[in-house]
């Protein structure tokens, strides 16, 4: 269920509420509202009594009030934001008009600090637009005073809403066309609406609804986070714990942007990052401060994956760790930008000329996007290898509550450079997890050369021996395997032998996890199986899936995961997929396993 | 960071110090062997211990720079050298960072790379190796290719303009711009050891022969019969006078520079001065366009000035944050602004 509340400021300029439920209903989404305006209707407007709003949910199943909070709330101006913020959900997003946050505007409504530099609304996705100004340009062909055009401001927030709600504008375009009987009102109106959906379009506003299961919490402190938030915070603990400066390099790409402009705040951690020229310059950048010894980390989504290939193979082959942050999004070419897709699956096992392996990890919600990312940097560290974690648009804009972890139960990721000049080989392995010798320039002695050429996997110098080929190959093979060692057993949520497995990975866990539940407290015989590691698989998987009749991989895509089990297991995987940008619901699983189950 | 303590490996070096272990692969009579020699031979002259060196290269002939010189290097993808450095250099500003490039390498699959390097004026030394060809691939025509050249892949001739590396680099930003030839021990030597004092990026095209694919290229500029005829050798302060006799000159008429013979009424004061310093660049855009045969090739050091340095920007950003917010603490980072207990 979504819900939005925007603040308005006259009786007569209500409507744009009930305009927006009404093309809600007719979409198809069940509608609640309750209008709340003001008893002095004519109270001055941008005051706190002069607040008046209207409050929408909708929902695709049945909803029976309005939601307990807000997820979208469009502020006028700061009285607007006062009256209205203690309603917005943490992590929710709040659209302000810059317009109107002048020192007049504040005082009006009482703030004595501009809410927008004092760090207060840092819990909430702030969205600051230009509304008022952006809306007098779009209208400015209609010849409206000032005055009356800028009234016409609703109606562009109401098209920024009814962008990331996905909603049709033609109804409430034949609607204005109906109820203002002045031609010139009735155009301004439509084209602010128009220009709202269109700027939302254009800057990628971001808006994927993400399921978190309703668990209870375990007793401790909590914050709220999200998943770009915990994929920054993830690496400034990994530096913390390696003693390695972190360096970040990356290029703007929705949905991934959003690690960097964290990142980039925190040079008070050490943290280096750069905005290269495309990302080939962002990872090529990342795996040269790799060879200079600092924790290496480059992240983007899908198209940038894609430019990206060359490079991760290279630091396959040059044995250097970096980690690569995939946020993945609709594809494949430009495809849809701001909704969540798990389509990169294959490109980040495969999408490399050669053999060359690479671990692939999968974040599950946005909290698990920070131990994801700890995890990374472990396995780069350990096994010198470049490592993919992916998560998604989903992911990476929701947030949850989030366990506040202890620093000092984080792994220890400190390397260890090699510094002894005896015998040296940068080829040299530790055998037992078949890792090469880490020597970082400005260690005396140790001057080496690395390149993508195939090394002699003694000396580490160039060779094109066929037997010495086909050995490394095998070698670098091996090491990603032997990650299998290193990793926990899963567990299976629900009985270990059962009818139905429901085996899930990244943002699906949610709503898998919910109906799952539901499921298993109505005595149907499934179990849920969730992966984190992709590549390579724990080592209890293939056993666990001998347990099972039927197994049901649901995924947004077309069958990544469950074709990778199929060819690793020999097992009859049943794919289901959903590539509408959104997430499943809970009710298509349901559905789905009920399905199977016999039980529909 | 975990930087290893580091006693100081003994300086002075000698040349030999700088020799890798490694059969140098180039065909015999490339260009590149001497270029080879003379950076190993000023690299003693830096009086930098030599772990504190990194030779990054792209991919060509040219690019396996690195695995002859005995220091550090990365020899890395076809045109991504500038990127690797950049991220190398950033991580690592104590590192003292060396580029070998090619024309093909730099300026056509690396052009990006290479311009956003010089923008942003990182503190390394870049060696773009011209031979006007693709080398390692056996001999198609590269972006400093004539136009109409007939390789194996423009069996017509090529319809490409070919680009200006000088002209690139200067619209680029870059701050140390020069060119230099194979054949010129002396010349290289001087250059490269101005290219490495230069705080910033420099910029060094080097004319080398391929005596395989583009044998000559350069000789109807710089072989020894016609050299001094045909190019300018540049000196600070210095008015631009060359020919063997030292009897013809470079003036100014209007806008438009013009070749002009001394004597018989012209001299030394009518003609250009060489301004290395100058920070306006109207001078180095003037010299960087001079073409063969209108004009003598300009070797030397065409454009030295200060700018501001990408990665000291960086440390500089960084130990301002640490003198107002204090080291970051994590737990601090963890909790955010907001906690509540469950
Ligand atoms: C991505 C990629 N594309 C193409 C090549 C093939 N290739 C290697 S070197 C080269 C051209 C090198 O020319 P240049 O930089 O002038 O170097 P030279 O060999 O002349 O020194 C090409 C096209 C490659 N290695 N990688
Ligand atoms: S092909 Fe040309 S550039 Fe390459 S090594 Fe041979 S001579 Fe030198
Ligand atoms: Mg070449």
């Amino acid at each position: 269920m979504s819900s939005v509340k925007a603040p308005l400021q006259k009786k007569s300029e209500l409507p744009h509420g009930t305009r927006f439920s009404s093309t809600s209903v007719l979409a198809g989404n069940d509608v609640i509202s309750f209008p709340d305006y003001p008893a002095e209707i004519r109270a001055p407007a941008g005051t706190l009594e002069g607040v008046s709003s209207f409050d929408l949910s909708f929902s695709s199943s049945e909803i029976y009030t309005t939601a307990d909070y807000l997820e979208v709330l469009v502020a006028m101006n700061p009285a607007a934001l006062k009256a209205n913020i203690k309603d917005l959900e943490k992590g929710g997003i709040l659209i302000l008009n810059s317009d109107s946050f002048a020192e007049n505007d504040l005082r009006k409504a009482k703030y004595k600090e501009n809410p927008l530099e004092t760090g207060e609304l840092n819990e909430y996705r702030v969205v600051q637009i230009p509304i008022t100004k952006l809306t007098l340009k779009a209208v400015e062909e209609t010849g409206l005073s000032h005055r009356d055009g800028a009234r016409c401001k609703n109606f562009f927030a109401l098209g920024v809403v009814k962008w990331l709600f996905v909603r049709p504008l033609e109804q409430t375009q034949d609607w204005i066309e109906e109820k203002f009987k002045r031609p010139e009102i009735a155009k301004a109106n439509s084209l602010a609406l128009q220009a709202g959906y269109n700027y939302a379009i254009t800057v990628e506003l971001f808006h994927a609804r993400y399921h978190v299961p309703a668990a209870v919490l375990p007793s401790g402190e909590y914050r709220q986070i999200t998943g770009s938030q915990a994929l920054a915070l993830g690496c400034v603990a990994a530096s913390c714990r390696s003693g390695l400066s972190l360096l970040y390099a990356s290029y703007p790409i929705t949905p991934a942007s959003d690690i960097l402009h964290e990142l980039a705040q925190y040079k008070n951690f050490g943290v280096k990052t750069i905005q290269a020229e495309d990302e080939i310059a962002a990872i090529s950048s990342s795996i040269g401060s790799a060879f200079g010894g600092a924790l290496a980390v480059t992240g983007t989504s899908g198209p940038g994956l894609d430019l990206k290939s060359e490079a991760i193979g290279y630091a396959v082959m040059t044995e250097l760790p970096v980690v690569v942050l995939n946020v993945q999004r609709g594809g494949p070419s430009t495809g849809l930008p701001t909704k969540a897709e798990q389509t990169d699956l294959l490109a980040a096992m495969y999408g490399r000329h050669g053999e060359a392996p690479v671990p692939v990890l999968a974040a599950s919600t946005p909290g698990d996007c920070f131990y994801m990312v700890l995890e990374a940097f472990r396995l780069a560290l350990k096994y010198m290898t470049p490592v993919i974690v992916l998560s998604d648009g989903g992911l990476a804009n929701a947030s949850e509550p989030w366990k506040i972890p202890d620093e000092n139960q984080l792994p220890d990721l400190t390397p260890s450079f090699h510094t002894d000049p005896e015998n040296f080989s940068p080829y040299q392995r530790n055998q037992q997890t078949l890792a090469r010798n880490w020597a970082i320039p400005g260690t005396p002695g140790l001057e080496h050369r690395l390149g993508g050429l195939e090394k002699d996997s003694i000396t580490g110098e160039i060779s094109y021996e066929p037997e010495n080929h086909e050995r490394m190959v095998l070698l670098r093979d091996e090491k990603i395997k032997r990650i299998k060692n290193d990793l926990p057993p899963l567990e299976v949520i629900g009985p270990g032998k059962n009818k139905l497995l429901v085996v899930s990975w990244g943002s699906v866990y949610g709503s898998v996890f919910s109906a799952i539940e539901e499921l298993q407290a109505e005595r149907y015989p499934v179990s849920m199986l969730h992966l984190r590691h992709l590549n390579p698989f724990q080592q209890n998987l293939a056993k666990i899936l001998n347990n099972f009749d039927k197994i049901l991989v649901p995924e947004m895509n077309l069958g990544q995961l469950s074709r990778l089990l199929r060819a690793e297991f020999l097992v009859d995987t049943i794919s289901f997929s959903k590539l509408q940008g959104r997430p499943f619901l809970i009710s298509e699983i349901r559905s789905k396993v009920l399905e199977l189950l016999g039980s529909k | 960071m975990n930087i290893p303590v580091k006693p100081l490996s003994s300086v002075p070096l000698t040349k030999a110090d700088f020799v890798s272990d490694q059969t140098v692969r180039w065909c015999p009579g490339c260009g590149d062997y001497s270029i080879l020699a003379n950076v190993q031979k000023i690299m003693p002259e830096l009086n930098i211990p030599k772990e504190n060196i990194v030779f990054v290269s792209g991919i060509g002939c040219s690019s396996r720079f690195p695995y002859y010189m005995d220091t550090y290097g990365l020899h890395t993808l076809h045109g991504r050298a500038p990127a690797f450095a950049t991220g190398l250099k950033v991580a690592r500003p104590d590192l003292n960072v060396w580029l070998v490039t090619g024309d093909g390498d730099g300026l056509s699959i690396g052009g990006n790379q290479l311009l956003h390097m010089l923008r942003r004026n990182l503190d390394v030394n870049v060696l773009l190796f011209n031979n006007r060809i693709y080398g390692l691939t056996k001999g198609q025509y590269s972006p400093t290719s004539e136009q109409g050249k007939v390789t194996k892949s423009t069996p017509f001739g090529s319809p490409d303009m070919p680009l200006n590396p000088m002209l690139f680099a200067l619209s680029a930003g870059a701050t140390f711009i020069a060119r230099t030839f194979d054949v010129d021990a002396k010349g290289m030597q001087e250059i490269f050891k101005e290219a490495a004092k230069h705080k910033g990026t420099s910029f060094v095209e080097i004319y080398q022969n391929c005596n395989i694919f583009n044998d000559g290229t350069f000789a109807p500029i710089y072989e020894r019969s016609v050299r001094e005829e045909r190019i300018l050798r540049l000196k600070h302060g210095e008015p631009f006078i060359f020919g063997k006799n030292r009897n013809k000159g470079i003036r100014l008429n209007g806008l438009k520079p013009e070749v002009v013979e001394l004597g018989n009424g012209t001299n030394e004061n009518d003609l250009l001065k060489h301004d290395q310093y100058s920070k306006d660049s109207t001078l180095a855009n003037l010299l960087s366009s001079f073409d063969f045969p209108a004009f003598p090739v300009p070797m030397g050091v065409l454009r030295q000035v200060r700018n501001s340095i990408y990665g000291e920007i960086i440390e500089q950003q960084i130990k301002t944050q640490l003198e107002e917010k204090g080291e970051g603490k994590l737990t601090d980072l963890l909790r955010g602004t907001h906690v509540w207990t469950n």
